[in-house]
């Protein structure tokens, strides 16, 4: 049984016995959507590696052991009811600069732009970010500098990032300060806990695009 | 994008403390070596120094015009660290106002990352009092510096070999030194490396070089600095 069937199973009890169910989020149950987010004894999606709250089983539980199981806890992330929170920040980050402009017409060759195999290993692997906050779970200052670098990273390290490269990282570190998240002190934490591995490498990348781009801009 | 606007945002204000960091790095590394004068008084190197090549050295510090102008530099740097650090640690622990049941310690960080802020406040409290030892009776009190004393190139200077003797006496002020030197060994662990990666260091190979480096400067430098009032108060050296 899977962690979110237990919290069904729960569910329908609390329904059977009139009660409210738990309110909580979750949408593919694959493990690529990012919606389950749940502070599992003291570890965002629960005791496993690389792993999201819908792929964490059971079986990685004895015989009555005690779970405490609390939603994400910032300030940019409100809690909307019991599990769910408000991740909407995110978006309006997303919003604030992480896209690429194409233009309209006929579509291009999807290899006529040659890209270092590195470089888009580099990017797929930032690209793997699902968005789901446990990173800023995790930060014991709610920061989200590692979303954040996922997708500047993902995006300055390929071609059609090169246009909106220096605006995407101005706004989007303006907007994710104006969200009201904390500032990254390098504690690792985030990448600990991210089901994605994405690595806090990224961070280092996104510190030196705000550098480059705010010495020049 | 205004300048105002850069130093202010999360990531300008990480980079004002990696900035002031690596500065203050630097000077603990020419803090380290005069002070580590005081060693040539060693038995097996020289045991007729009587403190001389150290008090050479503070005299050629305290009296070379460059270096009282880096000193002000100096606080200027500590300012904006221990301000921009102080802003940062409260302006992080606001952005979660609810804290969880069940923490998550050290499930992915250490501890001394995490508590930056704690070991910056003993290194704080404890640089009030250094300077309360050293840097006020050398510049503008000289209390226990009454009697100049001949050093070996002809100059008049204060003894500030015999200053240091005197503060090491006591085993609670020599305790209250060795613990800011751990304190200051956990917080340079930290903040060596985290520095470089706010400059944008990201190449795994040099990366770990730094860490190597940073780790190495993290316990040597800590460590001869607790090992001077150890050795004043064994009386290693005299």
């Amino acid at each position: 049984m899977s962690f979110l069937e237990m919290i069904d199973v729960l569910n329908e009890e609390l329904i059977r016995e009139g009660k409210d169910p738990i309110a909580f989020d979750h949408d593919c149950r694959e493990g690529i959507c990012g919606m389950c987010s749940m502070y599992i004894n003291g570890r965002p999606h629960g005791p496993w590696e690389a792993n999201t709250t819908c792929q964490l089983h059971m079986r990685a539980y004895k015989d009555g052991d005690v779970i405490v199981v609390e939603p994400w806890r910032a300030n940019a992330f409100h809690v909307i009811k019991d599990l769910v929170v408000d991740r909407s920040a995110f978006d309006r980050i997303i919003q604030a600069g992480g896209y690429v402009s194409a233009n309209t017409g006929s579509p291009v060759d999807a290899n006529a732009i040659p890209i270092e195999k590195d470089k888009a290993d580099a990017a797929f692997a930032a690209a793997a970010c699902i968005g789901c906050g446990a990173c800023v779970a995790a930060c014991k200052n709610s920061s989200a500098m590692l979303f954040l670098s996922a997708k500047v990273a993902h995006l300055s390290q390929l071609p059609q990032g090169v246009p909106e490269r220096k605006s995407r990282v101005l706004n989007m570190v303006a907007q994710m300060d104006k969200e009201g998240f904390g500032a990254c002190t390098n504690t690792g934490a985030c990448e600990a806990v991210c089901p994605k591995e994405i690595s806090i490498s990224n961070i280092a990348k996104l510190n030196l695009e705000y550098l480059s781009a705010g010495v020049t801009v | 994008m205004k300048w105002s606007d850069f130093f202010t945002s999360s990531v300008g204000k990480k980079l004002i403390m990696a900035i002031t960091g690596l500065f203050l790095i630097t000077f603990l590394l020419v803090h380290m070596g005069v002070n580590a004068c005081i060693f040539n008084d060693l038995s097996f190197i020289d045991p007729n120094d009587n403190g001389d090549m150290f008090n050479r050295a503070a005299d050629f510090m305290g009296k070379t015009v460059l270096i009282r102008i880096m000193e002000l530099v100096l606080f200027l740097g500590f300012f904006l660290h221990i301000i921009q650090g102080i802003m940062l640690e409260l302006q992080n622990r606001s952005r979660r106002k609810l804290g969880y049941e069940v923490a998550m310690g050290n499930k992915g960080s250490k501890w001394y990352s995490r508590s930056m802020g704690l070991l910056g406040t003993i290194l704080l409290l404890f640089l009030i009092l250094h300077w309360w030892h050293f840097w006020i009776p050398s510049r503008f009190t000289h209390a226990g510096l009454e009697e100049p004393i001949s050093l070996s190139n002809g100059r008049v200077s204060h003894d500030m070999f015999n200053l240091m003797k005197v503060t090491f006496t006591e085993w609670w002020v020599v305790g209250v030194y060795v613990v800011a030197c751990i304190s200051l060994a956990y917080h340079l662990l930290h903040g060596f490396q985290s520095a470089f990666r706010t400059f944008g260091l990201s190449n795994s190979r040099y990366l770990a070089l730094v860490n190597s480096i940073g780790f190495a400067y993290s316990i040597i430098v800590p460590l001869i600095f607790a090992l001077m009032p150890i050795a004043m108060k064994l009386g290693w050296v005299e």
